[in-house]
């Protein structure tokens, strides 16, 4: 799927949290979106998820607008992960799959979790109650769950946030190896550099509700003169931008 | 409306319940208690006063449906908070499901909850204070529609300021049928109140479906004019509560507090 969003703004009372973003990921890409605390990733995936209402711009998806009546349609084809929200603590790990399989409207719900259930090892700990796992295990699960619908469209907020190393790559050669297996777009929202450099084609950074720049992570480390991209984020993030 | 949808988020529910046999108990302690009070206070009535024959029965019976009201309200509330602790909000307002399937699901799933509750105190009921609700008869079956829309409104209501203003609008969850109660002329008829109450109290279907829940037990007269009027009342207000929820959604979309929404 294609994601183009035009001209996005959104204003909260009377803060900017969002000011006039374009940008376009092209199918089967995956994008970066970075930028320091409160820059406006969240409030920006938020518009794209059809959570909070733009103030003004538009969100298209496979070139369709997502707007209250395509809001069903285009949900069914997309899916988020992040570690900021969870599943029902008091049900266990496969009943939170059927549910969502079901709100989903997942065609063979068994098939889909006894794959999802394989590939990313949750068969040990299946049956315990989600709000009793280890981050780690949250963590897979959560994918699990945005995968349970085999989105064409996938927003992944921190995705490896407080795993421990050995985890975290294991997610991130998960998403890899699943993106080569599967049609799928994913928008990445991180502060994992290396992560971003690892999955990600092209890079969009935000400051201050604004994009500041974009491009490749070859081309942004080069026009910014660093040796990686944590350094080109550390330049981007503590320069004074034009309206400060 | 996709059934598949509404029945993904009722089984939701039923796993929970299903999980903890604690949460069952609770379930039905409450009612219990409630149930076991009012028999006793009422029983005490009866060898004091001699106001009307069957106190007992019409009291008992004003509890049971009053809990009735009480439980079906505070389900469907409890049952939107429990998304807000789980911190499952965003989950379930990014899946593909219609607002109108939410509410219908609730509303659905908010009956077994109350059932759970109330149908043991009900049945303790019989033989502790000879006290039967089904002596009431067929028109049972409408005042506990009647009791189930309004108490499904007042839980939509609640859940729109929850949707809107967040957590912090909890504690009005848990006082909402209070502030109703001293309104809903319950325990006593409608005479007692002041004259410039009663006429707000009319409004309530409340009252209606408590005088109609008296007039059969005390002196035998089924007043179909008065049913239909709770029903069309309540439905009034349920009309209403959808709105509310459908404006309070769009506000929170636009505040941006459906992302992250949790404790």
């Amino acid at each position: 799927m294609e994601l183009e969003v035009k001209n996005l703004s959104k204003v909260f009372k009377s803060t900017k949290a969002v000011d006039n973003i374009s940008f376009k990921i092209k199918k089967n890409e995956t994008l970066g979106l970075l930028g320091p605390n409160g820059c406006g990733k969240t409030t920006s995936i938020g518009m794209m998820l059809g959570l909070i209402s733009p103030t003004s711009g538009q969100i298209f998806i496979d070139g369709i607008n997502l707007e209250p009546s395509n809001r069903i349609k285009l949900l069914s084809l997309m899916n988020f992960a992040s570690p900021y929200i969870e599943l029902p603590k008091k049900l266990t790990v496969e009943q939170n799959l059927e549910v969502y399989a079901r709100l989903y409207g997942v065609k063979n719900i068994k098939e889909r979790k006894d794959e999802l259930v394989e590939n990313l090892n949750l068969q040990n700990f299946l049956n315990k109650k989600t709000g009793e796992l280890s981050s780690g295990q949250k963590n897979r699960v959560a994918l699990a769950k945005s995968l349970i619908n085999k989105p064409k469209l996938l927003f992944l907020d921190e995705p490896t946030a407080s795993l421990d190393p050995d985890v975290g790559d294991f997610v991130r050669a998960y998403i890899e190896n699943y993106k080569k297996n599967n049609e799928l777009t994913i928008l990445l929202a991180s502060h994992n550099m290396r992560e971003v450099e690892r999955l990600c084609k092209n890079i969009v950074m935000m400051k201050k509700g604004k994009i500041v720049d974009s491009g490749s992570c070859d081309e942004l480390i080069k026009n910014h003169g660093r040796e990686n991209l944590e350094e080109t984020f550390l330049k981007i993030a503590r320069s004074k931008s034009e309206l400060e | 409306m996709n059934w598949n949808k509404i029945f993904a988020l009722t089984l939701r529910h039923v796993y929970l319940i299903k999980g903890s046999f604690p949460r069952i108990i609770d379930l039905i302690y409450w009612p219990t208690v409630q149930i076991f009070l009012w028999g006793f206070i009422s029983k005490f009535f009866t060898l004091n006063s001699s106001l009307y024959e069957n106190t007992v029965g019409v009291i008992l019976s004003a509890a049971i449906l009053y809990d009735f009201l009480f439980r079906s309200s505070i389900s469907y509330n409890m049952m939107f908070l429990e998304e807000i602790w789980s911190r499952n909000f965003t989950n379930l307002f990014i899946a593909p499901i219609k607002i109108s399937e939410i509410i219908a699901a609730l509303t659905f799933t908010a009956i077994f909850r109350t059932l759970i509750g109330l149908v043991p105190a009900a049945l303790f009921a019989i033989p502790l204070f000879g006290v039967s609700i089904f002596k009431i008869g067929f028109p049972l079956i409408f005042l506990l529609i009647t009791l189930y829309i309004f108490g499904v409104t007042l839980g939509l209501l609640v859940t729109s300021g929850l949707v809107r203003y967040g957590p912090s609008f909890e504690n009005i969850a848990w006082a909402s049928l209070f502030f109703l109660a001293p309104l809903g002329c319950i325990y006593y008829p409608i005479e007692v109140l002041p004259e410039w109450l009663q006429v707000i109290a009319r409004l309530l279907p409340l009252v209606h479906i408590f005088e109609e829940m008296r007039n059969i037990l005390i002196y035998d007269i089924i007043n179909l004019f008065q049913i239909l009027k709770a029903i069309l009342i309540s439905f009034i207000y349920f009309i209403i509560g959808v709105v509310t929820f459908y404006l309070s959604y769009n506000g929170a979309k636009n505040r941006g507090t459906l992302i992250n929404m949790g404790e």
